[in-house]
């Protein structure tokens, strides 16, 4: 589904991605780890087709095809959804607005009649109830005003609205309580398809107990310096990073 | 020139002979010659068959306008303007200037669509004959039929004027005095046409008054006056202007509105204008300089004032409410946007000279490409509006590093008891906004027009239902192109 591969990003001559290679493929959960400042949003955001960032080299390819070709809302039409680890507000644009433009837009894309006022808040219901989300959070602007843990779930929401064949979710289990961690994870897991994938982006092994990756990577100045099975997260959990920076910078060096 | 010495004929004629009520009514002549002088003001007057008391208020009008000069302080920019090389008056076509919508400009027509403008009044609003299908003939006489039926009068200014003289004798120019400014002076010489609303006492007008106003809207003139009375007790919710793009030969347009609310009564004025701006380099737009003012007269009375503005090259302009009345309220919500070359000067005014007036003042500026967005806000209160409260909140939205947005309060606050609140912001719309939008499939112009609609939902809220959503849609067509 998604194959990066060598690629090297950089902002303002700042290197900040190198020679990485991701593949990953139809219904596979893969986690990535790493420590602050390791890239692992900006991965995502390349991605996802944020033009911030130069791509000096590597192609990413995305179900065959090139993504450097495509613009970023053809991306997120295409399937690609990003969950924000930081998500902005838009005051005065009420959610379920944003979301009908937003699920109109893509099934304009798709040759699909745009959804009604009607049938678009049928299916707000029965996705609200997935995240189990609260009613008068909808009528909301978007994000304005919410908790921390409001937004990571309204992230959420609207993943479940757009049904995305890829998702990557930038630390969306970050400041969320045990109950909210397990809802998002729930979520994640509901919508786990045998044609869909999800990257999850995270600093705790803990949202891995729910969500169970396929693979876990460990990205560590801008490479991914190791990549395991479940047990590599418990494994970075009890040790920290220390013993991977050590290993990394062997590897580098030799 | 033959065509002009037919014209100083006529006017040789009319002026030569002493004016009489309706004396001049087989004036042929369609148009006055270009320029401006007592001799043009007496032509309107005699081919709009008026009263002698109409004839002496356009040239006492007159008179006084020669006396001024035209201001230069407002932060706009513009050729001077040649008084005498204009036409203060072209009697309304009758023919519709097109056959059928294929001759219209196809671009004024994408635009109709963006709006979602019904087909019909699409023809009307081009100039384009109107099948028989759609009568609106018929439309406009039972809307009529059901205000008459309540005592209220609803019609063109001309036809006030032949019909109710006493009530536009009592009221014509009591708010904005032709002695206001340079352009309040011009529009009371020459006015050309324009509304009249008279709600008697008691009477809470059952329609919005802006169904009828739409189906008549095309081709009003340059010079317009629009003048509402609300009677004690009354209320009223008047709509006026049209989202649809209005081109138009006559690039100077000087209106004026009065508003009249006596005690009890409450008057909610929605205006949306939609002039066009001339092309991407400033190019061919209309200069709108408009006074337009709201008196709440008696006391507990109220005027809810919200404008939705995008259109213009120029833009002055600067309503005003007059708190006269005892526990009287003015509310002003507004948005200007302006892109590309515009100019925008406006502001608002609210004078409080009752005790205990509340004011609200809700402004919400959108500037893009290299537009030049001014707000003037002046708060007064004298020294018997004891317990006068005032809020005004002005914010600017800015598209862009090249547009300008700037803020002028100016408060004066006569007596100790009075509260006059100011808040202002400037913001623009953030990469990341932008990127949010873009990554949940919304494509860049759509983007923006969610956001600044986002933005001004305070103040499109206000408006009367329908004229919410094409007000909405207007908002993101006069941004479309401006980033990226
Ligand atoms: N717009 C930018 N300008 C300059 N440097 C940037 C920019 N965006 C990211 N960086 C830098 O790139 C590096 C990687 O940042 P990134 O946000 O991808 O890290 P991260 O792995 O997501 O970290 P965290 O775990 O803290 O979220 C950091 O050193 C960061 O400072
Ligand atoms: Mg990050």
């Amino acid at each position: 589904m998604l194959s990066i591969k060598n690629l090297q990003v950089s902002i303002n001559g700042k290197l900040i991605l190198k020679d990485l290679d991701l593949e990953v493929k139809e219904g596979e959960v893969h986690a990535i780890m790493g420590p602050n400042g390791s890239g692992k949003s900006t991965l995502a955001s390349v991605v996802a087709g944020r033009d911030t960032f130069d791509i000096d080299k590597g192609e990413i390819l995305y179900r065959d095809q090139n993504l450097m070709d495509m613009n970023p809302e053809t991306r997120a039409r295409e399937g690609i959804f990003m969950g924000f680890q930081y998500p902005v507000e838009i005051p005065g644009v009420s959610i379920a607005n944003f979301m009908r433009t937003a699920i109109n837009e893509k099934r304009k894309h798709l040759g699909l009649e745009p959804l009604s006022g009607a049938e678009f808040l049928k299916l707000m219901e029965e996705k609200k109830k997935l995240v189990d989300i609260q009613s008068k959070l909808t009528n909301r602007s978007v994000n304005e005003g919410f908790s921390g843990g409001e937004k990571k779930k309204n992230e959420i929401f609207q993943m479940a609205l757009l049904e995305p064949r890829l998702a990557i979710l930038d630390e969306t289990d970050s400041g969320l309580d045990i109950d909210a961690l397990k809802v998002v994870a729930n979520g994640v897991n509901k919508l786990r398809r045998k044609d869909n994938a999800t990257i999850v982006i995270t600093h705790y092994q803990r949202l891995l107990d729910y969500i169970i990756p396929d693979y876990v990577h460990v990205l560590y100045e801008g490479r991914i310096v190791k990549s395991g099975g479940k047990e590599l997260a418990l494994e970075l959990e009890s040790k920290g990073y220390d013993w991977v920076k050590k290993e990394a910078g062997a590897q580098i060096q030799g | 020139m033959e065509e002009k010495n037919k014209n100083n004929h006529i006017l040789d004629e009319v002026t030569g002979s002493e004016y009489k009520y309706g004396f001049y009514t087989d004036i042929e002549a369609d148009q006055a010659p270009k320029g401006l002088n007592e001799d043009t003001v007496r032509f309107i007057s005699a081919k709009k068959n008026e009263p002698e008391f109409m004839l002496e208020f356009r040239l006492k009008a007159f008179r006084h306008w020669k006396t001024l000069k035209e201001p230069d302080w407002a932060h706009v920019d513009y050729p001077p303007i040649d008084y005498q090389d204009i036409i203060y008056f072209s009697a309304p076509r009758k023919k519709p200037q097109y056959e059928s919508l294929d001759e219209v400009d196809p671009e004024l027509l994408e635009t109709f669509d963006k709006l979602g403008i019904p087909l019909e009044e699409q023809k009307m609003l081009a100039g384009v004959a109107v099948d028989a299908v759609m009568d609106s003939v018929s439309v406009a006489t039972t809307f009529r039929e059901t205000l008459a039926e309540k005592g209220i009068i609803f019609c063109s200014f001309s036809e006030a004027v032949q019909k109710h003289p006493d009530l536009v004798k009592k009221y014509l120019g009591t708010v904005v005095p032709y002695t206001d400014n340079f352009f309040a002076a011009l529009n009371c010489a020459v006015f050309s046409d324009g509304s009249f609303v008279y709600i008697p006492k008691g009477v809470k007008c059952p329609l919005e008054l802006s169904t009828y106003f739409r189906i008549n809207a095309a081709n009003t003139g340059q010079f317009e006056r629009t003048l509402i009375v609300a009677e004690e007790g009354s209320y009223v919710s008047y709509m006026e202007g049209c989202t649809a793009p209005m081109r138009d030969e006559n690039q100077l347009h000087a209106a004026i509105v009065e508003i009249i609310a006596h005690k009890d009564a409450e008057v909610k004025y929605s205006t949306v204008q939609n002039w066009w701006p001339g092309d991407k380099h400033g190019k061919g737009g209309v200069y709108n300089f408009v006074t337009k003012r709201g008196i709440c007269e008696g006391d507990n009375s109220k005027i809810s004032w919200t404008q939705v503005e995008t259109g213009s090259a120029i833009t002055w302009k600067y309503p005003s409410l007059i708190l006269k009345g005892n526990n009287t309220t003015g509310e002003f919500y507004s948005v200007a946007v302006t892109n590309n070359m515009q100019q925008a000067d406006t502001g608002t005014k609210m004078i409080h000279l009752g005790k205990n007036t509340r004011s609200t003042i809700i402004s919400k500026g959108i500037s893009a490409g290299r537009s030049n967005n001014s707000y003037r806000g002046l708060v007064k209160t004298t020294r018997n509006a004891e317990n006068a409260r005032n809020f005004s909140q002005c914010d600017s939205l800015l598209l862009g590093d090249q547009c300008g947005a700037h803020t002028f309060p100016y408060l004066e606050v006569g007596n100790r008891s009075s509260v006059v609140e100011h808040e202002a912001t400037t913001s623009k719309i953030s990469e990341d906004q932008l990127f949010y939008c873009l990554q949940r499939g919304i494509d860049m112009e759509s983007a923006i027009g969610l956001i600044v609609n986002g933005y001004a939902k305070e103040v499109l809220s206000k408006l009367p239902m329908e004229f919410a959503v094409e007000a909405q849609k207007l908002l993101s067509i006069s941004l479309e192109g401006s980033v990226g």
